[in-house]
């Protein structure tokens, strides 16, 4: 009985080492630009990645620190100000939903349009969103006005 | 049989380790609803005293068995609620001041409370009670506040003086610092300021800038027995997010270290440049600053005499020296952990009063798990029910704990 619990044990931190390991391989970009899949399931992997850990799985951020992303003009609206908030991250002072919210947005101007699209349009579509899509095109004109 | 517990021995260890910092000890503690909920040690009992206050953050006690609490905003206009403890009960008095914010604190003759740019002070009668409450001295003005880690919290010495936190406006200040050529805002944010508690109007330019390099600190304490300020840090964010290929998402969890700080002037705790890693034991160089997770920092910076895991989020410091709870608390420290945001994908933790046993003004052993249960079967951010922020001792010796999420108070007695 305890050497069987041991070996689960072993078995379950071997595990959790090797996860560790997989996690830190040096300079491999940690999101790949997949084109296959869905732009929703593309999306999700890029939200997981990068969105998830200030917005929270379920979108709804965290109070007073991050804004959720769940029925806010912010997401649901003008795409080109959505776009340009991954583009340049935010750092403004504003109330969304009634709530001011403390933490700066980094930018993401590092992700391909395409990933930029699919984020978008995973975030317009999920957690109760029911936003269009965001086109890769999109993306590319916002960011070429962007940078002038 | 024997060799094989051998071979897993540090196997075992590194298990009981991660369970350890769960922030649970199932052991000798008893969950009891009778309890408001809370998980505490054998012996010790907890009421709800008050509930849907708002907001409150930082609490005092006085010796009459008044409480101060100091809401995060105002409730009808009005910042700080003054109740009487009935026991079981708090009961509400009145209300007063006209700015909400976290710090309060009571020190011969009077009660000082601060916004996230100002202090003020209210003078008290002979029963601690405010004489005036609409004529407060503004004592401290002008400090910083640019969204981020505003609360000013604040401690007062024997000789006069109050320290104010001014958090770091920023994670890890790239923002302001993109070429990591040394970051511009620590000669007015990131540290500790001590200012004198009889002087109108005090800024930074009357202020003495008492301890840099700390990115927030919210829960202060003056330890008597030492005489010294000691202060709970806020560690940084995202190590994993901004440096994906030198920290794994579980490093960037647990790392870096929520630290206590026991300050003398002058003193460096190294933001941005330094975080301490508590399973290394060691303060590292930042990763902005050419650091690894591997490399060391430079020694010139302050360790912490005492380290916890990762965005706990250390909101209330209290140094006990109470005589009703049992000879081993005497002179330790509780710290209220407002529980964290920034562990996802992996589960949230914290939400919990932690115990650090002191020995003669120091930190002495493993610190423990006091009160757990406060967040209910969600620790998160939205999910949880409260989540511990202030900390007061009561005149017999009670510890009291605000939640800033529901507005609960809790008193925790011991019953011998």
């Amino acid at each position: 009985m305890a050497i069987k619990k041991l070996a689960i044990l072993t078995v379950l931190l071997l595990l959790f080492f090797s996860c560790l390991r997989a996690q830190v391989k040096p300079n491999k970009p940690i999101v790949h630009h997949r084109k296959s899949g869905s732009p929703m399931a593309r999306g999700k992997i890029v939200y997981n990645k990068i969105c998830l850990a200030c917005h929270m799985a379920d979108g709804g951020g965290v109070p007073t620190m991050n804004p959720p992303l769940i029925n806010t003009e912010y997401v649901l609206g003008d795409k080109t100000r959505l776009i340009k908030i991954v583009l340049n991250g935010f750092k403004e002072d504003v109330q969304i939903n009634g709530q001011s919210f403390a933490n700066n947005m980094t930018p993401h101007s590092d992700l391909k349009d395409r990933q930029i699209a699919d984020v978008l349009t995973y975030v317009r579509r999920s957690f109760g969103n029911k936003a269009s899509r965001v086109t890769a095109l999109e993306v590319k004109r916002v960011r070429a006005a962007n940078k002038k | 049989m024997k060799k094989l517990f051998m071979l897993l021995l540090p196997v075992l260890g590194l298990l009981g380790l991660i369970i350890f910092n769960a922030c649970k000890n199932p052991d000798d503690k008893t969950a009891n609803v009778a309890n408001a909920g809370l998980t505490i040690p054998a012996g010790f009992s907890a009421v709800a005293v008050a509930e849907h206050l708002g907001s409150p953050r930082h609490i005092v006690v006085t010796p009459e068995g008044n409480v101060y609490v100091h809401l995060a905003g105002t409730k009808s206009g009005k910042g700080i609620l003054v109740f009487h403890d009935d026991g079981d009960k708090l009961t509400l008095k009145s209300s007063f001041a006209t700015f909400g914010g976290t710090g309060i604190a009571i020190k011969n003759g009077y009660l000082y409370a601060s916004n996230n740019t100002e202090v003020y002070r209210f003078k008290l009668n002979d029963k601690n009670e405010v004489v005036n409450p609409n004529q407060p001295e503004k004592i401290v003005t002008g400090l910083l506040s640019r969204r981020m880690h505003e609360p000013k919290a604040i401690a007062l010495d024997n000789d006069g003086n109050i320290y104010v936190n001014i958090g770091a406006y920023s994670n890890i200040c790239s923002d302001y610092d993109p070429k990591a050529k040394g970051c511009p805002i620590l000669d007015s944010a990131a540290g500790i300021w001590q200012f004198k508690v009889d002087k109108l109007n005090q800024s930074y330019g009357q202020g003495v800038h008492y301890a840099w390099g700390l990115r927030n600190a919210v829960g202060l304490a003056w330890n008597q027995q030492d005489n010294q300020l000691f202060v709970m840090q806020h560690g940084r964010d995202a190590l994993h997010d901004l440096f994906p290929n030198l920290y794994s998402v579980h490093q960037s969890a647990e790392l870096p270290s929520e630290c206590m700080f026991a300050l003398k002037k002058g003193d460096n705790a190294g933001w941005p440049y330094v975080y301490y890693d508590w399973m290394q034991h060691k303060n590292m160089l930042g990763p902005e600053y050419g650091g690894d997770g591997k490399k060391p920092a430079d020694p010139k910076y302050l360790n912490p005499v005492a380290a916890y895991p990762g965005h706990y989020a250390p909101d209330g410091l209290l140094f006990y020296t109470g005589n009703q709870f049992s000879e081993k608390y005497k002179n330790g420290a509780f710290i209220a952990f407002h529980g964290s945001w920034n562990r996802a994908p992996e589960p949230q933790a914290g939400y919990c009063v932690v115990f650090q046993p002191f020995k003669d003004g120091k930190p002495d052993g493993k610190w423990e798990v006091f009160a757990d249960g406060f967040a209910g079967p969600d620790k998160s951010p939205n999910g949880a029910l409260h989540r511990p922020c202030g900390l007061a001792q009561g005149p017999d010796g009670s510890l009291y704990v605000t939640d800033d999420q529901r507005g609960t108070i809790y008193k925790i007695t011991y019953k011998k």
